[in-house]
């Protein structure tokens, strides 16, 4: 008795009318640049190529002009004001500048640190260093929903804190931590709170007011602008927050951060936040509705597909999911012309899991298993429906090989078996 | 990571996938890996008693595309072996003929314990079926 499965070869697909192939939905890792922002920013490789902080000739007021148009139109984004804004060379280096300035500045006041265990790298590794030289860093877990539980927070806090690093949309699952309610709680202690805004500005409010932000990082080709540029936010009144600078040279931003401005890069984040100061209320619905129709396609179409972190607490454009018994680094060859990313050991360098994932509390196996689209600007209701019918198709594909799949519908156990794992 | 074409061949048009009754004396099953590493394969085989040869070889794979084209190989590749002959494959010739890379390696020693644990399975179930004609022998 043997059961042949009809294993439905991989067909050669073509594109319906409409969709360009390759899609891209991977706008999580980074964004195609806005035709808007690329044509604001030309004038200045050329024309106005004058170095910002020339300040005895024509050529260096234009750039300089460039450079605090963009600042004024970064601040209204976030409710800042212009002074507030350090333009650094993007999200990674607002982030050390941040953290290394802050614990550097504030180091007789104490050299404690709290941040949490689903943070970017770019934060967990900048804490890592600083533990090195001295300072205690407490790694918060989180929530099954991706969450920092508040009393966690608080009971994590004491004297010798003087830094809370969280951030505010989650690179993987999207996750929106409260913010306004851990600045608060920052505010009362006299402790700094450091968000790191790379994925949430440009794609939901952010009001570093309403949400007691006194330290935020922000990048540009997270939202349609140009890579290589980003900024900090540092509040000046209530309170009046100061850093060290980590990269020393001629002053430049204040003294916060040297080094000759990128003025078209500037420009094109100052424009890409413009962009999003107007549309981003009606794009926003228009991401959620796409991001909505993708999960109600894919779950209409399989059993056993599991949505990582907080449904309610998302960024409109994120969809994360796992496919129970399809690994997903074979899920991304089945669907190659489509680009998104996996939680997969095997996408990694690592080979270890998504640790954001695991940090859920998601089982390894789960992770394995996870794919996270990113919905953006630029994506239509038919790369939506093409997407989901191809994953769907390989899913259910890969599931026919799948030796787990077909234990689980004979009522097996998997988490009894024990495992032959070298 | 670009795969090779026979790695793509495979997991597009992956062969001898089913299952074969694990519970027939002819049928040897062996299942390696674990879901928390990522890989799982099952391997059947299914041995004619009196010529020890390997008539017909299924597989079902949980894993990367290399995991799956390593066990869809190995399926035909033991297909038409003895037994014996069957445990003499290694799994440098697996990365060999998938031009397998460094970090898939992993994946052809997979497909080489499956390969011997099934056939285990198989000589364990004949040692229990006939001792007497093992001892007559």
């Amino acid at each position: 008795m043997s059961t042949d499965v009809k294993t439905i070869p991989q067909a050669e697909h073509v594109a319906p009318d409409g969709v360009k192939l390759p899609v891209y939905m991977d706008n999580h890792a980074t964004t195609p640049m806005d035709p808007r922002v690329l044509e604001e920013m030309l004038p200045y490789f050329m024309e106005k190529f004058g170095n910002a902080a020339s300040r005895n000739h024509s050529f260096g007021w234009a750039g300089e002009e460039g450079v605090e148009t963009a600042r004024e139109r970064v601040a209204k984004l976030v409710g800042a004001t212009t002074k507030e804004i350090i333009f650094t060379s993007g999200a990674t280096e607002s982030d050390n500048l941040a953290i290394k300035g802050v614990a550097e500045m504030y180091r007789e006041k104490g050299n404690h640190i709290i941040t949490t265990v689903t943070e970017h790298k770019a934060v967990l590794d900048t804490c890592k260093r600083l533990e090195k030289n001295g300072y205690r860093v407490t790694y918060m877990p989180v929530q099954k929903d991706g969450l920092v539980d508040l009393e966690d927070l608080k009971r994590a806090m004491d004297d010798k804190t003087i830094l809370v690093s969280i951030m505010w949309a989650n690179n993987e699952i999207g996750v929106l931590q409260p913010v306004a309610e851990i600045g608060k709680l920052c505010r009362e202690r006299g402790i700094i709170f450091h968000t790191d805004a790379t994925q949430a500005v440009g794609k939901i409010p952010v009001d570093v007011n309403k949400n007691n932000i006194d330290v935020m990082s922000i990048s540009a080709h997270k939202m349609y602008g140009p890579k290589g540029v980003g900024a900090l936010y540092v509040r000046r009144k209530n309170p009046r927050v100061q850093i060290s600078a980590i990269i020393d040279g001629g002053g430049h931003e204040r003294g916060m951060r040297s080094g000759t401005l990128n003025v078209p890069g500037i420009v094109g984040l100052g424009k890409a936040c413009a962009i999003a100061f107007e549309e981003m209320a009606k794009e926003s619905c228009y991401l959620a509705g796409l991001r909505n129709r993708l999960r109600d396609k894919i779950m209409g179409g399989l059993d056993e597909v599991y949505i990582n972190g907080s449904w309610e607490h998302r960024l409109p454009g994120n969809l994360n999911i796992s496919f129970a018994y399809v690994e997903g680094e074979s899920l991304l060859m089945g669907i190659n012309d489509i680009a998104v990313s996996s939680g997969s050991a095997c996408t990694s360098a690592t080979l270890e899991p998504s640790y954001v994932l695991k940090a859920l509390g998601t089982g390894d196996d789960l992770a394995h298993s996870s794919i996270r689209f990113g919905l953006g600007r630029f994506n239509t209701e038919a790369e939506v429906d093409y997407v989901a019918d191809r994953v769907v198709e390989t899913v259910s594909r890969l599931r026919e090989l799948s030796p787990l799949y077909e234990m689980a519908k004979e009522g097996v156990d998997l988490k009894s078996v024990k495992w032959a794992a070298e | 990571m670009a795969y090779s074409d026979k790695v793509l061949d495979h997991y597009s048009n992956p062969r001898n996938v089913g299952s074969m009754d694990k519970n027939s004396s002819e049928v040897g099953t062996g299942l390696v890996g674990a879901p928390e590493c990522g890989d799982v394969m099952k391997l059947q085989i299914k041995v004619n008693p009196q010529t020890n040869i390997i008539e017909d070889a299924k597989f079902k794979t949980f894993g990367c595309g290399s995991a799956i084209a390593s066990s869809s190989l190995a399926t035909e590749w033991v297909k038409g072996k003895t037994v014996d002959e069957a445990l003499q494959i290694k799994n440098t010739e697996i990365v060999k003929e998938l031009s397998l890379p460094p970090v898939k390696i992993h994946c052809s020693v997979l497909a080489e314990d499956a390969i011997r644990a099934a056939i285990h399975d198989w000589k364990k179930k004949q040692d229990v079926a006939k001792p007497a004609a093992v001892a007559a022998q």
